[in-house]
Order: structure tokens, then sequence, then C-alpha cells
């Protein structure tokens, strides 16, 4: 097998270029106080968006087996503060770790999808504009190895 | 076009027995669109991403049908696939290419009578590892083309070898979250070894070169929302034949995913010069059901 370096290649350098420039600018220190914990309504408006994600977990049949028994109240409490306090609020989590709380139950990447669905039409319901949206996505992605026990 | 009309006007009667269960788990558009190769992608490069929407404990698939209307041809492309616990997609294609201007030149140069070259791809692809949307270093795929080009008079005349061939690629995809003005990047390489000329409709290795050649393919694409991605594709092509010069092939595309049933993806194309006529561009229709 041979390979060639053809003019054109310079069109793909190009793109990744640009790609790559892009997510460079991505530091972490850009995206702090921001605006992003207000644009989700501080912690009233995190609350409401929780409650809603309450309200379409118990729907959802490939996830709400997963909650029987688990104290609604608290775990509302618990998760507001979570995300409140990733998106730079004024809160702290006082819960288990993520990784402790999810180590026996055995989370398959389809009620990892289901979850992040839920929240995000949970944020749509709620008019957080996409890219607050986005922002909270970002981080929460990291939590993934933790929740999926990897 | 008509077609691709005729197709949507038949989906909404499909609509309402698909209702009954979601076409899969995975997050809107993460399943990206049918190649004109019938791999999941973008319209030209196959991404690392398995077509539709199924995770790790369901089943699902596409169906596809798109075209592409350049100056002086038009190709037509019927898709289908299916994806496996998110780990293996299957997929067929069958692609016709109408030569339109080229007809007149095959009578007259060469005492060809042929209006449309025909071809078959059977695709395998695997995701190895990864997660597009969770892991840091994104999910990683490599699948295999098997192409049979069904009408080889012409290609045997301009000098390819071979009427079946054998692509091999390796693809990486990521997405980016809370990108440029915090809106989600897709990224997308490609490696890809083949012997196909112009994609294998005009055969496989030739009279320049006859050997497998590493091409390097690439796609980025921006999400505005999660039901709009707009982006550009890049495709380098390999040259083996002495009776025309191929070309490299990108384009600029927008696809709309109003939610996973359906896809429907406009695309600016460039597919270069093919068969001695100059400067292909056109328009890219391509609508794509899930279940």
């Amino acid at each position: 097998m041979t390979g060639m370096i053809r003019p054109n290649t310079l069109a793909l350098c190009l793109i990744l270029f640009v790609s790559g420039w892009i997510t460079g600018c991505q530091t972490p220190a850009s995206h702090q106080n921001d605006g992003f914990y207000d644009q989700l309504g501080q912690r009233s408006g995190i609350a409401d968006i929780v409650e809603d994600l309450l309200f379409l977990i118990v729907d959802d049949a490939r996830i709400n087996q997963s909650f029987k028994g688990v104290d609604v109240q608290q775990f509302h409490r618990h998760l507001t503060d979570q995300l409140c306090e990733l998106s730079g609020g004024p809160c702290e989590y006082t819960g288990r770790s993520m990784r402790e709380l999810h180590a026996d139950m055995a989370i398959t990447d389809t009620q990892f999808n289901a979850l992040t669905e839920n929240l995000i039409l949970a944020m749509e319901k709620n008019r957080v504009p996409v890219g607050a949206q986005n922002r909270l996505l970002e981080k929460l992605v990291p939590l993934y190895p933790d929740i999926r026990n990897l | 076009m008509i077609r691709i009309l005729a197709f949507m006007l038949l989906l909404p009667a499909t609509l309402p027995l698909a209702q009954a269960s979601d076409p899969g788990s995975r997050i809107w558009a993460t399943g990206g669109v049918t190649t004109i190769e019938g791999s999941a992608g973008g319209g030209l490069v196959p991404w690392a991403l398995l077509s539709g929407y199924a995770s790790d404990e369901e089943w699902g698939g596409t169906l596809s049908l798109s075209q592409a209307n350049v100056d002086d041809y038009s190709l037509t492309v019927q898709a289908a696939s299916l994806n496996w616990h998110n780990r293996v997609e299957l997929s067929v294609a069958r692609q016709t290419l109408d030569l339109d201007s080229l007809v007149f030149v095959l009578k007259d140069g060469f005492g060809i009578e042929q209006d449309e070259l025909r071809q078959d791809v059977l695709g395998l692809k695997v995701r190895l590892f990864g997660d597009v949307l969770y892991t840091p270093w994104g999910q990683w795929s490599a699948g295999v083309q098997y192409k049979r080009q069904r009408d080889f008079t012409v290609p045997d005349t301009i000098g390819a070898r071979d009427d079946s061939g054998t692509d091999l690629y390796l693809s990486g995809s990521k997405v980016f979250f809370a990108s440029l003005f915090d809106r989600n990047l897709l990224v997308n390489g490609t490696v890809r070894a083949t012997r196909a000329n112009q994609g294998g409709l005009l055969g496989f290795g030739g009279d320049k070169n006859n050997s497998y050649e590493f091409m390097a393919e690439a796609a980025a694409g921006i999400f505005l929302n999660r039901q709009w991605l707009v982006g550009a594709e890049y495709r380098q092509k390999p040259d083996n034949l002495n009776f025309a010069e191929e070309n490299d092939w990108w384009d600029l595309f927008v696809a709309w995913v109003p939610d996973r049933r359906l896809s429907l993806t406009a695309a600016w194309v460039n597919l270069g010069d093919i068969a001695t006529l100059t400067d292909q561009q056109g328009l890219y229709l391509s609508l794509e059901g899930s279940f």
C-alpha cells in the first residue's frame, strides 16, 4: 500500500485546524461565572428543572424501576444542589459520590441516554437557552464513567 | 427529486405504525445520516457513528433515499441499515448514476450505448470503543464496504481493472459540548484504504495505479440546536485512470432532524472532474427514516 500527500490534503488540514481552533477556545476559565447559572434560573430555576425531570423519569419505562424506593424529597434537593454547584451557583452538594451511589445499579448506556434525554426535555420545558443547556451537559459528561461504573 | 417527494408523502402513512415504540434511546442526531455508500455518516464521508438510534440494549435501523444532481450527472441512492446494540451496523445501498450528457460522448467516441452505471454496496461497521458524546476520546469504529459495479462495459473501456472491490476504513467522531458560541461541535476523521474509481462507479484499480492507497476524509458540523446541524465534509480520492483525472470531493451540508424518526439533509456538493466532464457541482438531498 502506498500513501501520497496531495494538494487537496490542504483542505482537510484546514477543516481539522479550524475544528481544533474552535475547541481550543473552550478553556475552563472562559466558562466560569458568565451568566450560565443565571440562564438556568439560579437555584429556583434549577429546582423547577429537576422537578420536571422527576415527572419525566416516573413516566419513562426505561429507567423508572431504577428509582423505586428513592426518597424523592432528598433526591430532588441533592440533584438541585449538585446542578447548582456544577453551574457555578452558591450551593454545595452534600450527597454521596456518584460512583458510590451507582456502584451496584449496573446502569446501561440505554438508561444513561434516557436520563440525558429527559434532562434536555426538562430544560427545554423551562425555556433554558440552547447554549446554557450545552454548558450544563458539558459539566455532566465527565460523570459518565462514575455513573456507568466503568 | 420527484422520487424523494413521493417517498416523503408515503412516510406519514407509516408513522402511526412506528408510534408504538421509539426507534431507540440514543440522543437525537447521534446516528448521523446516510452516506451515498449506505454507511452512517454525513453525505460523502462515513463517520464513527452507527446508524439509527439503538443503544446498548436495543436494535434499530434506517431506510433512506438520496439524490445528487450535479452539472452533467445525477446519482440516486437507495439504502437500508440495521444497528445491533450500537455495536454492529449492517448496510446495503444501490447507487444509480445517470450519465446524462456523457451518453453522447460514449456513443460517438467509443460506440458504447450506456445511459446509467449501477453499483451495489454492502457495508459492515463495528464500534470499537468510546461514545461520541460521553467519552473523552470520542467514538472509534472500523468498517468494510464491499462494492460491486454492475455495468462494467464503460469502466472496462476506460482502463479500470476490476468490477468489484473492498474499501476498509477507520473513523473517529466526537462531539465537543458548548464549543463555538456555546454550540455543540461534531468532528469526524476517517482514513480509508481503497482502489475505487469515483467511489467504485468507474470500477476498481486502473492503468495509472492499481494498488490500494490510503485516503483521508474529514467532516465537521455545528449543532445550532438539537434539530439543526450545519457543516462541511472533505473526501480525498485516488486517481487511478489515465483516461481522466479524478478529483477530491467536498460538500457543505445542513441536516434537519425534527425527531428520531426522520431526517432531511441538503448539501452543496463539489465532485470535481468526472470522466472528462469538468467541475461537477450541484444539489444533494437525502431523506432518512429510522425504526
